[in-house]
């Protein structure tokens, strides 16, 4: 009892110490809303683990952060979301893909046995990451899917290059996006379909699939199966799951889930890839595009229990939009002081790159630990948040304070 | 996609059976109002996305919540019940 006694008080003083020498809004950082965390539990969807239920429908549920002890996201673990109410399941067999719009020279149909024979195969690592991920943390909070820190997860995806089976269609000159409409649909008439767009050069790119394959099985039914369209590098706004409709226009796509949807004010966010077919001088918003630089710490918890001169092991991940992860900083006196952790292997530029990094706390008392990401680019993660009304790109540097005893 | 094919409203129905099953478990605080709520905004979605999304908006916030559900995605939610829904959503889900 008294040894307990003692390591309150040091565990206290050692938290007003942090405080001397962080920024207060650090240390006020909101976290879920009181709503959020009563309203959400772990629930097992068909064919998934247990994940934190946000809602039932739309369905979105997020994977558990404890979840991610390795560099891919297993099939049964990765995150659903999904706008509409009707999310039909579509037998592969049954599965048709439209290829046509005003800009296509040749409007075609596939089915999958004809998109897996006819154009070559091409796999790639890459992380999924919902636009809204991280935003119940927003301080103040915003309406929406209240994520946390789940709502992404990386994959090998397999696929067709979406360029080949556009380049059979023959894209016209005046194309200036490639639409896209999964199955899924509203439960009313008036309410918006869920349609999306990409710039023709960006639909081009060579790392933008129609994927039919997810970690080596077929793409399953919650994450968008028979086929989904694939972005490397950019949020999964425009990962449509469902894929039955690829269009290319000669206008830019007009709709709510382009404007006002799926914004952030004009540079907020600088990227080095912009969709500026959908921007407008006279509107101050831009559609969000390349995820930002990015870190999760995956085995350690707020309030975890260590003990002085017993080495901590720190792990995570860290992903950005492809420039590629050069550095992962680590900080464990609640950002004072900086060390490199140890990168592992890299899975390809796309991919979700796992970090490590051991310590020793010698002192009792709270220790705030911090992991902060940076690409080749020279980007890095933000230490207070860049507050924006929907509630993207966060990006915020974790602080996780232990209890050292 | 816009579909009223018969095959998507089984599709629907199998996939939510478990989902459904689970949804009518949510509980939403008793009060004046919730009874509109229940009638109207289950149409399109559950009662679960007014819960996490608490308490944490003003009274203007609600309202324009319910009306973005009105004029953008086409709720058919008389002017009535939006009174009513917009009050009980500030009074037992929201912050003022």
């Amino acid at each position: 009892m008294k040894n307990r006694r003692t390591f309150l008080k040091h565990s206290g003083l050692a938290v007003v110490g942090a405080g001397l020498f962080a920024p207060t809004k650090l240390l006020s950082a909101a976290g879920l809303a009181s709503g959020t965390l009563a309203a959400s539990g772990l629930e097992a969807l068909p064919g998934k683990k247990p994940l934190i239920k946000r809602s039932y429908r739309p369905v979105n549920y997020e994977t558990p952060v404890d979840y991610f002890d390795d560099v891919i996201t297993p099939n049964d673990r990765f995150f659903v979301r999904w706008h509409l109410t009707n999310v039909p399941e579509i037998a592969v067999a049954d599965w048709k893909l439209k290829i046509g719009g005003e800009s296509a020279e040749r409007p075609f149909e596939l089915t999958m046995e004809q998109l897996k024979k006819d154009f070559p195969a091409v796999e790639l690592i890459a992380v999924c990451q919902c636009s809204g991920n991280r935003r119940g943390l927003s301080d103040p909070h915003v309406a929406g899917v209240e994520w946390g820190y789940g709502a992404m997860g990386n994959a090998r995806w397999k696929g067709a290059r979406l360029k080949d089976v556009l380049a059979k269609a023959g894209i016209k000159p005046d194309a200036v996006e490639i639409t896209f409409d999964g199955a899924e649909g509203p439960a009313l008439d008036k309410t918006p379909d869920f349609v999306k767009s990409l710039p023709l050069w960006k639909a081009v790119d060579d790392n933008v699939l129609i994927a039919y394959e997810m970690n080596g099985e077929p793409l399953p039914h919650l994450n968008g199966g028979p086929a989904r369209i694939v972005v490397p590098g950019w949020t999964a706004t425009y990962w449509m799951k469902k894929i039955v409709a690829i269009n290319a226009v000669a206008k830019p796509l007009q709709g709510f889930w382009m404007n006002p949807a799926y914004r952030v004010p004009k540079g907020m966010f600088p990227t080095g890839e912009r969709f500026t077919s959908q921007e407008k001088d006279n509107v101050a918003t831009t559609p969000i595009t390349e995820m930002v630089v990015n870190s999760l710490i995956t085995n350690i918890k707020d309030g975890q229990r260590f003990s002085a001169g017993v080495p901590v092991v720190v792990k995570g991940m860290a992903w950005d939009a492809g420039y590629g992860i050069n550095l992962v900083e680590v900080s464990t006196d609640g950002g004072r002081t900086w060390q490199d952790a140890v990168l592992d292997r890299d899975h390809g530029r796309f991919s979700f790159r796992l970090w490590q990094f051991s310590f020793q706390p010698s002192q009792p008392g709270t220790h705030v630990v911090m992991a902060k990401a940076s690409n080749r680019q020279g980007a890095t993660q933000t230490l207070e948040l860049i507050f924006n009304p929907a509630g993207y790109q966060n990006n915020v540097v974790q602080r996780i304070a232990i209890q050292v005893a | 996609m816009r579909t009223l094919a018969i095959s998507s409203i089984l599709g629907l129905v199998a996939f939510s059976s478990l989902a459904f099953a689970s949804e009518d478990q949510i509980e939403l605080k008793q009060g004046p109002g919730r009874e509109a709520v229940m009638a109207n905004c289950v149409m399109c979605h559950s009662l679960d996305m007014i819960q996490i999304n608490s308490p944490f908006l003003k009274r203007g916030q609600w309202e324009a919540t319910v009306n973005k559900m009105r004029k953008v995605m086409g709720a058919p939610i008389s002017d009535d019940d939006t009174a009513k829904i917009v009050a009980y959503l500030s009074k037992y889900y929201g912050i003022d």
